[in-house]
């Protein structure tokens, strides 16, 4: 049975939201680590654009048009804003070195791949290949947010983890209801603006991003 | 009509051979006329290659006084073994005489043959670049190697087979399908590539500075008839290489044994990606810089993982 060319499109991009969950995680970088976010932002977009056009879901052409301007433009901003602000333009610290961060991100991949099989036999749509990797991108920015030190990767690690997530929505399920959607996109922006907020008071407090100084209780 | 049938795949086979080893240094000459435009100088010209090689053959040979047998038979080996690499790929025709001798694991297999017998020579004369290059060749060759064989895996398991005359009769001569897991493995395989045949990031083909040279250190040693045979059996190499890629990922053109027809528009098809390729190659090599060496196990780390990747979502969506 020969597979819809819109379906490929989708499974093509699917394949990039990997690739460049994997290049996140490889960045050494704070400002690229951003226009890679924002990247993911656009693939997203497109892919919720196509699964839109090929099962004529309307909600979903407003999805795709709120990921583009939140995800693609306004968070990257604020997030540029940010570290422009903060200072920040160092490289960023893992507390694993790269290679080693790649395999334990390989091997989660695998593991996502495997616990999705099963899911995506209940589901119906013609995207169901799609969870597994949905998953293993919300994995991926997971392993980010727990390798990095400082306080900005670890925020673009959250963002890039709603990024899967809808990804997982849009391919299983064709997407949630637009409230819920509106409701979401709403929290990661309320979200982002409380992040700077902390980041602000990290470092009048700490002098410093990193977050490992919250660890230590002080008497004082 | 049997008789016939072999006559004519051997025709074939002797046509593609001749083409491949008479057109090896043009592309090289190519890929230095392409870098030289691109930086703004004039360029040697495309047959530099050639005249290089001439005036190589007219040379006496000079041997060190400690040169053992297998140091004068590696030029030899080294050429043998990548022009049969280069036989036994489909470049103008599929289904040649010699390429059921041979499936991608095999062709793996005669590379590394090639490599194991420059290093040895590299390290015969005992002089410390030679050591060092053959050191670092080991270094580059077996990160890149598992990669190459993930990308060989990952066409293998869509088109069913590890002979690479099938492999391009599933792309070339079926309808279009996009296939994300060869996008991955074909980003892997510029990078072995670019590793495999001493080209800009891992090692600089054009310079013979002794703290980033490679390829060069173990061919410090080599002069006259068995420097040309070398230079012309690296330039079958990047040759050999392009035209896997062109099988594997850009198969579109390539005749079928017998079919005279299709001979001159499969040749055309070759020099127009062999073109293109080499202008790409001489783009990359223009926009990157030489890695260190310390950086090189990284760069073929990411290829792996690319190869890996691709593997696996072949395996999740089929495709």
């Amino acid at each position: 049975m020969p597979i819809p060319f819109t379906t490929q499109i989708i499974n093509l991009l699917a394949s990039v939201l990997l690739l460049i969950a994997f290049a996140m995680l490889s960045q050494r970088r704070i400002l690229s680590l951003i226009n890679l976010f924002a990247w993911q932002g656009l693939v997203l977009a497109v892919s919720t654009f196509v699964v839109a056009y090929s099962t004529a879901q309307h909600h979903l052409y407003y999805s795709a048009a709120l990921t583009l301007l939140l995800k693609v433009l306004i968070l990257p901003w604020l997030l540029h804003r940010l570290i422009r602000k903060l200072n920040v333009k160092w490289d960023v610290e893992t507390l694993i070195n790269i290679p080693a961060t790649m395999l334990v991100g390989i091997a989660l991949v695998i593991f996502a791949f495997n616990l999705a099989a099963p899911i995506s036999q209940l589901s119906e749509s013609i995207t169901r290949g799609l969870i597994g990797i949905a998953l293993a991108s919300v994995l991926l920015s997971l392993l980010m947010m727990l390798t990095r030190r400082k306080a900005v990767p670890q925020v673009v690690g959250f963002l890039a983890m709603e990024n899967g997530l809808f990804f997982a929505a849009t391919s299983a399920t064709h997407g949630m209801p637009l409230v819920v959607e509106l409701g979401i996109a709403l929290d990661v922006l309320v979200g982002t603006f409380i992040f700077g907020i902390f980041f602000f008071q990290l470092r009048e407090t700490f002098d410093s991003l990193d977050i490992t100084h919250m660890e230590k209780l002080r008497d004082d | 009509m049997m008789a016939m049938d072999q006559t004519l795949g051997i025709l074939f086979q002797l046509c593609q051979s001749l083409l491949v080893v008479m057109l090896a240094p043009l592309l090289m000459g190519w890929v230095g006329q392409c870098r030289a435009w691109l930086q703004n100088r004039s360029g040697p010209g495309l047959l530099q290659p050639y005249r290089s090689l001439r005036k190589l053959f007219h040379k006496d040979a000079v041997l060190a006084h400690n040169a053992s047998p297998l140091f004068r038979a590696t030029p030899y080996i080294l050429f043998g073994c990548m022009w049969l690499a280069a036989a036994i790929i489909p470049i103008i025709a599929v289904d040649l005489p010699f390429s059921p001798a041979a499936d991608v694991i095999a062709l793996v297999g005669v590379f590394a043959l090639a490599r194991v017998f420059i290093s040895l020579a590299a390290m015969d004369i005992g002089t410390a670049f030679g050591s060092l290059g053959a050191r670092r060749e080991m270094l580059v060759s077996f990160l890149a190697e598992p990669a190459l064989l993930m990308v060989f895996f990952t066409s293998s398991l869509i088109s069913h087979s590890t002979q690479l005359p099938h492999i391009v009769d599933t792309f070339a001569h079926h309808e279009f399908v996009l296939y994300p897991s060869l996008a991955f493995a074909g980003l892997a395989f510029v990078i072995v590539l670019l590793a495999e045949n001493a080209r800009i990031p891992v090692d600089n083909p054009s310079t013979h500075l002794e703290l980033t040279m490679v390829h060069e250190a173990m061919i410090l040693e080599y002069s006259a008839r068995h420097l040309a045979l070398v230079e012309w059996a690296s330039s079958l190499k990047l040759l050999a290489y392009i035209s896997i890629g062109i099988a594997l990922f850009l198969p579109h053109g390539i005749a079928e044994v017998g079919n005279w027809g299709a001979l001159p528009l499969a040749i055309a098809a070759l020099l127009t990606k062999l073109a293109l390729a080499g202008a790409g190659l001489a783009l990359l090599e223009t926009f990157l810089a030489k890695m260190r060496i310390f950086r090189v196990p990284e760069f073929l780390g990411t290829a792996f993982l690319l190869a890996v990747l691709g593997l696996l979502i072949h395996f999740l969506l089929g495709a």
